[in-house]
């Protein structure tokens, strides 16, 4: 018997993540790799793969996008519904923990703050001024003292003196941790260290002002690093709770907005095989110099945006020169 | 002089065509050039040759300068307020003369806004109206400037629901055009009157209870929809019906040092400078009313703003309203901000679509 079901992928800045749920949320078959700075090829991997995990049975009736490449990728799948990422976070997550109060999100390059009050968002907060409390800076710092960042969280852990680390700008957060790497502290410490500085910038950007109620949710990328999970809980006194999906919940949460729409006719898998390919320009109409991205499927034109007026427009159906 | 005065001001949305009208009173003489209209170029000049750090309304107004000069301005005219924007002349003007511009420049801050210095300057500009004359240029212009905000007024809680999309737009385009030419009272008011009946016999699909949402914040970012990536524009697509008091009739008349602070309601016990007070007490009177939501915004680094942060947080916890801080620079992703409303807008349509059916 044919089971329909609803696809989310989540394209973040670093990485992609995909979602296959059935009717009742229950995730059919996941995926998570990096974007690699070209989030079609990555979205054809996950697609792929996807497509792999499931039985012929399923049919996935709708598709929803999240995270920055969203309207890119949304194009692509020709998704019924292109989401931000925090609508699309808060629905996944009160799929899984209904009761839960407050979201803590830490992606790539952006962290956010969500508010739950009765199932429904009162108020949210993104980071605004730098990525110093993100995962890029984690990851970052991971390569240079030469640590796998999936090791990083473990190796926190084990540090009984952690380091402080001055870390209101990534910069000067490295300098800092060169200078204390210098004068003789242990590497956990100073990683353990980096795991707390970004907690308390998180909490002294994205969370100021903010009243962290729970219970309180950790999710995203940088959730699996427990490191970082264990100092929330230190600084904020109470349990966390991070799912085993955690890093899947924007996804989920596409996927599940998308339900309502069923079409009759099932996705296409297909779509991975198709040449899908983007073209730049600048307009030179006027003094606003818009930068219009053209996206083109098997050489024809899909959607064209960037442009601030009528001047920029691309006209439809037109072919890629090449 | 012995050349003739082509007058330049920077832009802050429409009013240009404001002091368009009241040069033309004040020096008939005299040629009138505006800036061309603000755009990337505008905004990457004026960065390039500001200090980093400054509020971005210094980068867009210098950026104008520069545009209206080369284009073959040679009077400049500047004014100033109760922040770092009371400065700006001083520091504007060196830095165009060090530039290699030569020009005049009309600073018309502090003491120099006083109205006998006023005066003072325009004569030395060649200005031999009658001071009778001055003063009903300057009722005309503050007549268009009501007139104009009032129209605006309601067009942001209106345009959002036009059935045709761009009639509000072209009947402001009109109202623009015909204060921009106006000589008396009657022309404004025959302007007045022609787009107040042409906006109300609009097409509207309007909801009884449509989502409203308060503007608050630094006066340039909230009257220059360039400088805000066109916030309201954006909300209004969203069919959100939007307030904002702020404009320069309210700048002008609708300030009051004691009743200000009063309307804050405990929320603020000291003026912070500039209008941040404002901010509260109008945030305050939105949150009173139930609008669904407040959106807070202001150039980067806005010290007037960023002390009012605090009380407008206290104000969101305690009245369960939900206010967006958006700071804008033009280091400002303008993808980020689209994020932040677009998140903002569902927030406050589920959370009134769960209230409503609470209630019901």
């Amino acid at each position: 018997m044919p089971q329909s079901a609803s696809l989310g992928v989540d394209i973040g800045s670093v990485s992609t993540k995909g979602v296959v749920v059935d009717q009742q949320g229950r995730i059919l078959a996941s995926e998570y790799l990096w974007t690699e700075g070209d989030p079609i090829s990555a979205t054809k991997k996950v697609i792929s793969s996807l497509h792999r995990q499931l039985s012929h049975e399923v049919q996935v009736r709708s598709v929803g996008t999240t995270g920055s490449a969203r309207r890119l990728i949304g194009t692509m799948l020709e998704a019924d519904v292109v989401k931000n990422e925090i609508t699309a976070h808060a629905r996944g997550t009160l799929l899984r923990h209904p009761d839960i109060r407050t979201i803590i999100e830490i992606g790539g390059q952006d962290s956010k703050i969500i508010l739950i009050s009765e199932g429904v968002v009162t108020d949210y907060a993104m980071n605004t001024l730098c990525a110093a409390g993100t995962g890029a800076f984690l990851s970052s710092q991971a390569k240079r003292l030469g640590i796998p960042v999936e090791e990083l969280g473990d190796m926190a852990l084990t540090s009984k003196n952690p380091s402080k680390i001055a870390a209101r700008c990534t910069v000067f957060a490295e300098s800092d941790m060169i200078h204390k790497a210098q004068i003789g502290h242990a590497k956990e410490d100073l990683v353990a260290g980096l795991c707390h500085a970004v907690v308390s910038n998180y909490l002294n950007n994205v969370g100021k002002g903010k009243h962290i109620e729970g219970p309180v949710a950790f999710q995203g990328g940088v959730s699996k690093n427990k490191g970082v999970s264990q100092a929330f809980q230190s600084e904020l006194g109470q349990e966390l709770f991070v799912d085993e999906d955690s890093h899947l919940m924007g996804a989920l949460g596409a996927a599940l907005l998308s339900r309502s729409a069923q079409r009759a006719k099932s996705f296409d898998w297909e779509i991975a095989d198709l040449a899908f390919q983007t073209r730049a320009h600048t307009c030179g109409g006027c003094g606003n110099h818009c930068e219009i991205v053209s996206f083109y499927r098997d050489g024809s034109l899909l959607d064209y945006w960037g442009n601030r007026c009528e001047m920029g427009q691309v006209s439809k159906g037109s072919q890629i020169i090449s | 002089m012995n050349h003739k005065l082509v007058i330049s001001y920077p832009h802050m949305g429409d009013y240009s065509i404001i002091f368009t009208q009241l040069f033309r009173h004040v020096l008939p003489e005299a040629q009138l050039l505006p800036p061309p209209l603000i755009t990337q170029h505008t905004i990457e000049l004026g960065s390039r040759h500001s200090p980093d750090f400054v509020c971005s309304p210094f980068k867009y107004n210098l950026g104008n300068y520069i545009e209206a000069l080369e284009h073959g301005a040679n009077v400049l005219f500047q004014t100033g307020m109760g922040c770092r924007y009371g400065y700006y002349g001083e520091l504007q003007e060196q830095i165009l003369r060090d530039l290699g511009h030569d020009f005049q420049f009309i600073c018309l801050s502090r003491e120099r806004a006083k109205p006998t210095a006023i005066c003072d300057s325009l004569r030395l500009l060649g200005c031999t109206q009658s001071p009778p004359k001055l003063l009903y240029a300057l009722f005309l212009a503050c007549e268009s400037c009501r007139i104009l905000d009032r129209f605006d007024r309601f067009m942001r809680e209106n345009v959002g629901f036009e059935v045709l999309v761009g009639s509000f737009e072209s009947v402001r385009g009109e109202l623009l055009r015909q204060l921009a030419v106006a000589d008396s009272l009657q022309d404004l008011r025959a302007a007045r009157n022609t787009c107040q009946q042409a906006s109300a016999a609009l097409k509207l699909n309007k909801p009884e209870h449509p989502l409203r949402v308060g503007i608050v914040g630094e006066l340039y970012t909230l009257m220059e929809p360039f400088s805000n990536f066109f916030v309201e524009k954006q909300l209004a697509k969203d069919g959100i019906s939007v307030s904002r008091l702020m404009g320069i009739w309210f700048l002008l008349f609708g300030q009051h040092r004691t009743r200000d602070l009063r309307d804050c309601g405990g929320y603020l016990h000291y003026l912070v400078g500039a209008n941040g007070v404002h901010s509260i007490s109008h945030s305050l009177n939105y949150a009173k009313q139930e609008y669904d939501g407040i959106i807070h915004m202001k150039s980067f680094g806005c010290i007037p703003e960023l002390n009012a942060t605090p009380a407008l947080q206290a104000l969101s916890r305690d009245y369960n309203i939900p206010i967006l801080d958006l700071s804008f620079d033009t280091q400002t992703s303008e993808t980020g901000v689209q994020t932040r409303l677009e998140a903002f807008a569902d927030m406050i349509r589920l959370k009134k679509e769960y209230n409503d059916a609470a209630v019901s």
